[in-house]
């Protein structure tokens, strides 16, 4: 059952260097219990478009498209409307633990009031079921850190609190962005880890914004390549990996130092991603495409299955 | 917590004994004495005076005889109203400038805060530059200009108000001497209300409670409220010796019989008594409620204590 | 058909750098843009304009006594109480006024750079009793000292100048050791150093334009407070001695005429009210441009 599902969604910021083109055509879906991940350079739109589909982008922010979830569309909703849905049916989890709990506030309350606004319960029950969640999620001595302040805790416990906080209306989606990012390696594969366990044990379908091509390999059933704004490839993650397509693609691959094989000097990517304001008539990756035509100029590449459930958007395939 | 109250505490004395001290050898190291008046007295008399308020003795001896008075609590006698004492005066003085500066403070913040929440949520509106209109204004335009203008105003074109006074059985008299003094603060905390709202309302944290689907009020009151009050807080200090600096003035324009007006004139006879006090006194004053302000801050901001 | 784009990532991309940006945001501030503009004005006006009245500060006319503003006379502010022209002694008021402005911004300009760089650069115990210091002294009243100076030792403009610049220092001060600090942190110059950055370039291209731009903030922000400080005192009587006086000791005068000859009151207050917005609102301006954020 395809759960979320994303059609024709643009985002379009209006700034004082003209109009932003954020997001531009995107369209996907997921599998309800599926492990979506969402790969980019910073610019590529992954951000703003998951915000957008809680409605959580900023005032000068115009969207279009649609975003089905269990086919009510979230787009244009009242902020009255999306707060049932927010940490209620989809929650979100953000790239810096640090900066993204209040600091002002005990853990306990920032907890309970999840619950005691969504689901109407008492204190004394949320504080309850709170703690649990806690042990859930492997943060030891429960009962007594839930009533600490956020800077009592280290980096990788606050991920983990805020992952707690996240979870506890049991939702049908949880959306991270970036979760580990601001965390050490070794902390980042227990975060992981506990993401997956988390999603056998409620079933939540989950959403991973990442740049870490590793962390997508190891945890995520699909994963969906952006640039610019733009899709680039999406499908399996077998299929993908194995039989890339886009070059795009292919080139964050290769940027990847292996261990296994020898290598002279780091692959990167040539060029830099155009300014932000830079609309383009074709396609946006061709700047920087070892393997551009001048078609990839003028025109842009449609949306094409390789296999099924494999897309990529390049006139190279076509 | 214990601990950080202590130490506060302490840190006080040091504070104190150097707005004493620098006040002391400032008055005494100045040209012309207490008694300097048209006349001049006979060498006898002069002798005696100073015999009585100890003038003849070295510096040194008349700075610690003083720091003894003053742990008793005594302020001394007053060099110019020789029939009262330097506490007398003060006793006087200071309720009304309490009721004075206590009201504009008040005022200020109840205004202040409302004012720049108003302009955060509107932010960019004509709600907003109108705030920050007004807000410019009080702050650029001084009060001993802003006074006058409103008492020609109101008291003798419009004769709403009375011109001078104060009496607190009559708010008439109490209306415009507070508000006057209270408009410089009001502008600057609007200012600061607002600017640290809207940080606040674009930091993180906020951004997560938007995600949890916490309703708007809520979101205000518990998650942007203690945040957004920090840097007041930590602004009261300066807000207090702003309002009694300005009360000096404020005094002076609708005659108020306040304790600023008697150390303008304490100064202006060299009073060195009454003029030590009133500055010693408000000295502990500001202190002591800088010591407030700092539990207060600790108590929004649990960094500060754990 | 075959189009292979030569790319060169070690070409210079593009940006602007941070004081373009700034000048730009601070052009399209219009408020900043008239408040400058008006300055220069009033500048001008207070320097040049005495020179084409036929009046001196201090001639006293027995017989033009508190007249309302006359073209024909000349009078074009009115008079005083003793038939001083108006028009006059506020242009005379505000170079004064705008003389202490400047002059005592510079001493606390001076003193506050002293002693932020210091406190910022010893660091540790040092900086931390200095900085309890600057705290403490934040919240006192320190107008009352200033007036004490001001009567005991003599309404002497030397002194009035250090004495105003004295109060002002602070938030001058704490700038300046933020700014100490942050530059002595070794891993950002080591990083400069890393790169082939000489010394003298790290400080020109890196300390420099930070420290310059937010020391004129505060320098524009710290003139009219100092005006503000030195009215105060006119006010009070306890200012600028006569006949020379400022925009304060106007008002003074003015406002105890205010109910028979308004002028008096009403030309230097606009004149002061006006160039303390001025300052404020380049101050402002100039803030935004160097470090916006959401207005």
């Amino acid at each position: 059952m395809e759960i979320l599902q994303v059609k024709d969604l643009q985002v379009t910021f209006n700034t004082q260097d003209g109009s932003i083109k954020a997001v531009n055509r995107l369209n996907f879906s997921v599998k309800a219990g599926d492990i979506l991940g969402i790969v980019g350079e910073s610019g590529s739109g992954k951000s703003q478009a998951v915000m957008s589909i809680l409605g959580l982008l900023a005032k000068n922010a115009q969207t279009q498209g649609q975003v089905l979830f269990k086919d009510q569309q979230l787009l244009g909703l009242s902020n009255k409307q999306l707060n049932q849905i927010r940490g209620n049916q989809i929650a979100m989890i953000f790239q810096d633990p640090m900066t993204s709990i209040n600091p002002y506030l005990r853990i306990s309350t920032q907890m309970t009031e999840v619950l005691q606004v969504h689901r109407g319960m008492q204190r004394k029950a949320a504080l309850a079921l709170a703690i649990d969640m806690f042990e859930a999620v492997h943060i030891p001595e429960a009962t007594t850190r839930i009533h600490f302040y956020p800077h009592q805790f280290s980096g990788g416990m606050r991920q983990r609190v805020m992952i707690a906080m996240a979870l506890l209306c049991e939702p049908d989606i949880l959306i991270a962005d970036e979760p580990t990012t601001a965390l050490d390696v070794t902390v980042q594969a227990q975060i992981m880890k506990l993401l997956l366990e988390l999603k056998q044990k409620f079933g939540t379908t989950i959403i991973l914004i990442t740049h870490d091509l590793g962390v997508v390999a190891g945890v995520c059933d699909h994963v969906l390549v952006m640039y610019r704004g733009e899709m680039m490839e999406y499908g399996d993650v077998t299929s993908v990996f194995h039989y890339t397509q886009h070059p795009y693609t292919q080139g964050l691959l290769k940027s990847v130092p292996r261990l296994d094989q020898p290598q002279q000097a780091l692959y990167a990517i040539p060029g830099q991603p155009a300014p932000a304001n830079q609309h383009f008539a074709g396609c946006p990756f061709q700047e920087r495409c070892e393997q551009a035509l001048q078609h990839c100029q003028e025109y842009k590449p449609a949306l094409r299955s390789i296999t099924t459930g494999h897309q990529t958007a390049c006139h190279l395939t076509q | 917590m214990l601990r950080y109250i202590i130490k506060r505490l302490l840190g006080m004395i040091p504070t104190l004994l150097v707005i004493i001290t620098l006040a002391f050898f400032l008055i005494r190291l100045a040209p012309g004495g207490p008694f300097d008046t048209d006349k001049t007295l006979p060498e006898e008399i002069q002798l005696n005076l100073d015999k009585k308020y100890h003038l003849d003795e070295s510096l040194l001896q008349q700075y610690f005889r003083y720091l003894w008075q003053l742990l008793q609590g005594d302020f001394g006698p007053s060099f110019h109203y020789q029939d009262y004492s330097v506490n007398e005066l003060i006793e006087t003085g200071f309720p009304v400038s309490l009721q004075l500066g206590l009201s504009a403070m008040i005022l200020a913040l109840l205004v202040g805060l409302s004012l720049g929440t108003l302009a955060a949520l509107k932010q960019n509106t004509s709600a907003d530059h109108l705030v920050m209109s007004f807000s410019m204004t009080g702050v650029s335009i001084p009060n001993f200009v802003i006074a006058p203008l409103l008492l020609l105003l109101f008291a003798v074109h419009l004769d709403w108000l009375p011109a001078g006074g104060w009496d607190s059985s009559r708010p008439s008299t109490i209306i415009l001497p507070v508000l006057c003094l209270a408009l410089p603060q009001i502008a600057y905390i609007a200012r600061l209300t607002r600017a640290s709202m809207i940080e606040v309302l674009h930091s993180n944290y906020i951004r997560t409670a938007f995600a949890k689907g916490l309703p708007m009020r809520l979101i205000l009151m518990r998650h942007a409220l203690k945040p957004t009050l920090l840097p007041i807080v930590s602004y009261l200090g300066p807000a207090t010796a702003g309002v009694i600096t300005g009360s000096v003035v404020i005094e002076k324009i609708f005659s108020i019989p306040g304790l600023g007006r008697f150390f303008v004139l304490g100064a202006l006879n060299r009073d060195y008594t009454l003029v030590m006090g009133v500055v010693i006194f408000y000295g502990l004053l500001i202190i002591l409620f800088n010591f407030i302000v700092d539990l207060l801050y600790a108590w929004l901001d649990p960094k500060v204590r754990y | 058909m075959f189009r292979l784009k030569n790319t060169d990532i070690t070409q210079p991309v593009k940006g602007r750098s941070l004081w373009q940006d700034a000048r730009q945001r601070l052009i399209h501030n219009k408020a900043a843009l008239v408040s400058a503009t008006l300055l220069l004005t009033i500048s001008l006006l207070v320097i040049f304009a005495p020179l084409f009245s036929p009046y001196a500060l201090d001639d006293t006319d027995w017989e033009m006594m508190s007249i309302a503003p006359d073209w024909d006379s000349q009078h074009y502010f009115g008079t005083d109480a003793l038939g001083r022209d108006l028009f006059v002694r506020t242009m005379h008021g505000g170079r004064i006024s705008l003389l202490i402005g400047v002059v005592a911004t510079l001493v606390s300009l001076v003193i506050g750079i002293s002693y932020g760089a210091i406190a910022g650069y010893l660091g540790g115990r040092v900086d931390a009793i200095m900085m309890r210091v600057v705290d403490i002294l934040y919240a006192m009243p320190f107008m009352f000292f200033v007036i004490l100076l001001m009567v005991f030792f003599g309404r002497n403009i030397l002194l009035i100048f250090i004495a105003i610049g004295a109060i002002n220092w602070l938030d001058m001060a704490r700038i300046v050791r933020g700014q100490t600090i942050s530059l002595k942190n070794k891993e950002f110059i080591e990083a400069a150093e890393a790169c082939g950055s000489s010394p003298l370039k790290i400080i020109r291209r890196h300390i420099l334009p930070n420290l310059l731009g937010i020391v004129a903030v505060y320098v524009t922000l710290t003139i009219p407070q100092v005006i503000l400080v030195e009215s105060f005192l006119s006010f009070l009587g306890l200012g600028i001695q006569e006949p020379n006086t400022s925009w304060g000791a106007l008002v003074n005068e003015g406002a105890q005429e205010m109910e028979t000859a308004a002028w008096m009151l009403i030309f230097p207050a606009s004149f002061l009210a006006l160039t303390l917005f001025c300052f404020n609102f380049i101050g402002d301006g100039l803030r935004d441009a160097i470090d916006p954020k959401d207005r």
